[in-house]
């Protein structure tokens, strides 16, 4: 092959590269260009405080949807959080290697279950027990939280997981030595210096958490009301979008894009939060 | 009395902890159990191979098999080169520079948007603005853009690991770095790109909500080309529980999938076992 050829398929692959490039600047330009309308004929403020959503009679407002996403993923993170690090703690701390070599693909499992069936499984035996034993219909921020923070869970450990392997020997030989115990050697040494790589875990997850659509939509109820109490049903912002987009035209269609601007803007946010972690999330 | 506390408060925490993992795996044995025993049932010959009747409630979902099927080809037939290209140029070709790190802010940012905005996009640029209206076609590029991380990241990674004497050997030979790319590198790192292109098609196949707004969901009939709509599998489980057509046809549907991906991971395991026995 001559020089030029090489020179060629340089030149293509710069080419492929660079399309991820164009593919963020297109998606970003897409979304905001259907979306942002709506913010000058509505206006900003009445579209994110607006308590109201009536599309059909050009009422957006998605203040009940942005109250439902926060509880949801605050209760999913209440939830998942110890748990997924409780369990990161036994995969790194306590499980002898063959154990852990059963444990983990049990949670690759956990990650790869489809979206649906967690939405599905929620609503079959989630949402009724929650009718039956705590009231209310049963589609409700708790059966949403309880969902997302299983889906959460794998995030959680492998992250941590990583983080809490990275803390040097010497570390924790040296507390052992000093007479500490092994509890005390991971609350005082181990889980300090991991901390950046727990936040991140955190982080990572709650990005998850609020980016979910199909199985919060099945187990959440969906209705655009100001949620009382954690047994009453809400709206996430995903749902929004995915619930209506179907048949949504003209200023209803362009405000489900407005809805899915606030939604990337916020993962963009807590993205970068991740990524600003110093020593948070380990490029391998 | 201190003594004493801090040996009650690591059994304790032990025991917490134990609980923990006792709890992770328990749900994910919870799931598999209640799909599995409900749905393992419903699935038979007819069921597989059969077209969906009444809107759903009876028959079968061979149309939904074969629309994911076709969702995936298109999808991995664009980001299969597109992401296996990505990755030679980022490992190979790039210095490290200003647009190397533009591209992987770039890889990073696409694998970090929720599924449904790229829903968003699929519905706005493939269905409407290129005009492909809901499609397999429409489906299938946009799965394709959100599994391209995937398999750049795993062919970077396995790239990577081949070991530079490799190329040193092929390029002290004579052969041009691009022939020492496609003939010494590329099938090298050929189990850890395949890989990166199975776990592309498990997420998919899990895919729900960027298919939905993109291939459509109307689709019960045999797509016969890539400008059919198609209803996937998942977006047929889906259709079904949430409109309360068929709780049965649901769990086997859910069956069917968990089967599919429980398939796709052990392979995918099984690959990186050997990549890992083999170094």
């Amino acid at each position: 092959m001559s020089n030029k050829n090489e020179l060629v398929i340089e030149k293509l692959l710069l080419l492929c590269a660079a399309a991820s490039i164009f593919i963020v600047f297109i998606i970003t330009l897409f979304i905001f260009y259907e979306g942002l309308p709506i913010f000058t004929k509505y206006g900003l403020k009445s579209f994110l405080l607006g308590q109201q959503w009536y599309p059909e009679d050009n009422i957006f407002g998605i203040f009940p949807m942005i109250i439902g996403t926060f509880y949801v993923t605050l209760g999913a993170l209440l939830m998942g959080v110890p748990l997924g690090l409780g369990c990161a703690i036994f995969l790194a701390e306590f499980a002898p290697p063959r154990l852990a070599r059963l444990i983990r693909p049990g949670i690759e499992l956990l990650a790869a279950i489809p979206s649906v069936v967690y939405g599905f499984w929620g609503m079959m035996v989630i949402v009724p027990f929650i009718r039956t034993y705590l009231g209310g219909p049963g589609y409700s921020i708790l059966a949403g939280a309880i969902i997302l923070a299983v889906m959460i869970l794998p995030t959680i450990i492998n992250i941590s997981e990583d983080s809490l392997r990275a803390v040097p020997r010497e570390y924790k030989e040296g507390s052992l030595a000093m007479g500490a115990n092994q509890w005390q050697t991971i609350k005082k040494i181990t889980l300090p210096t991991a901390k950046s790589g727990i936040i991140a875990a955190v982080v990572l997850g709650m990005g998850r958490a609020v980016g979910e659509t199909m199985a919060v939509i099945m187990v959440v109820g969906n209705v655009t009301a100001m949620p009382g109490s954690i047994l009453d049903p809400v709206r996430t912002l995903t749902a929004n979008v995915a619930l209506e987009m179907g048949y949504a035209s003209g200023d209803h269609s362009q405000a489900l894009f407005a809805t899915g601007i606030i939604l990337f803007i916020t993962i963009m946010i807590i993205n970068l939060l991740a990524n600003m972690i110093p020593g948070g999330v380990k490029k391998e | 009395m201190a003594i004493i506390s801090r040996e009650l408060e690591e059994k304790a925490a032990k025991v917490l902890i134990t609980l923990s993992v006792v709890i992770a795996l328990g749900v994910l044995v919870a799931i598999l159990f209640h799909i599995m025993q409900k749905g393992l049932g419903v699935i038979s010959l007819d069921f597989l191979f059969k077209y969906p009747e009444d809107m759903g409630r009876t028959g079968g979902i061979f149309p939904s098999i074969v629309g994911t099927f076709y969702l995936v080809l298109v999808a991995l037939g664009v980001a299969t080169p597109l992401g296996v290209f990505s990755a030679v140029q980022l490992t190979e070709y790039a210095k490290k520079g200003k647009l190397v790190k533009q591209i992987r802010f770039a890889t990073e940012t696409l694998a970090g948007i929720p599924s449904i905005v790229y829903g968003l996009f699929g519905f706005a640029f493939f269905v409407i603005y290129l005009q492909f209206s809901w499609s397999i076609l429409s489906g299938g590029l946009t799965l394709a853009i959100m599994i391209l991380p995937t398999i750049i990241r795993t062919a970077e990674e396995a790239i990577k690991s081949v070991p530079e004497s490799y190329r040193e050997g092929s390029l002290a030979m004579g052969a041009t770095k691009w022939q020492t790319i496609f003939k010494i590198v590329l099938p090298s790192a050929l189990p850890g790109i395949v890989t990166g292109i199975i776990l592309g098609i498990g997420r998919a196949v899990s895919e729900t909500a960027a298919v939905l707004l993109t291939a459509g969901s109307s689709g019960l009939y045999m797509p016969t080309s890539v400008t059919d709509p198609a209803r996937s599998l998942a977006v047929h489980l889906y259709v079904l529980v949430s409109e309360g057509i068929s709780f049965e046809m649901g769990y086997g549907t859910a069956a069917v999938l968990i089967i599919a991906i429980f398939f796709i991971n052990s392979i995918a395991n099984l690959l990186m076992y050997k990549m890992t026995s083999r170094v």
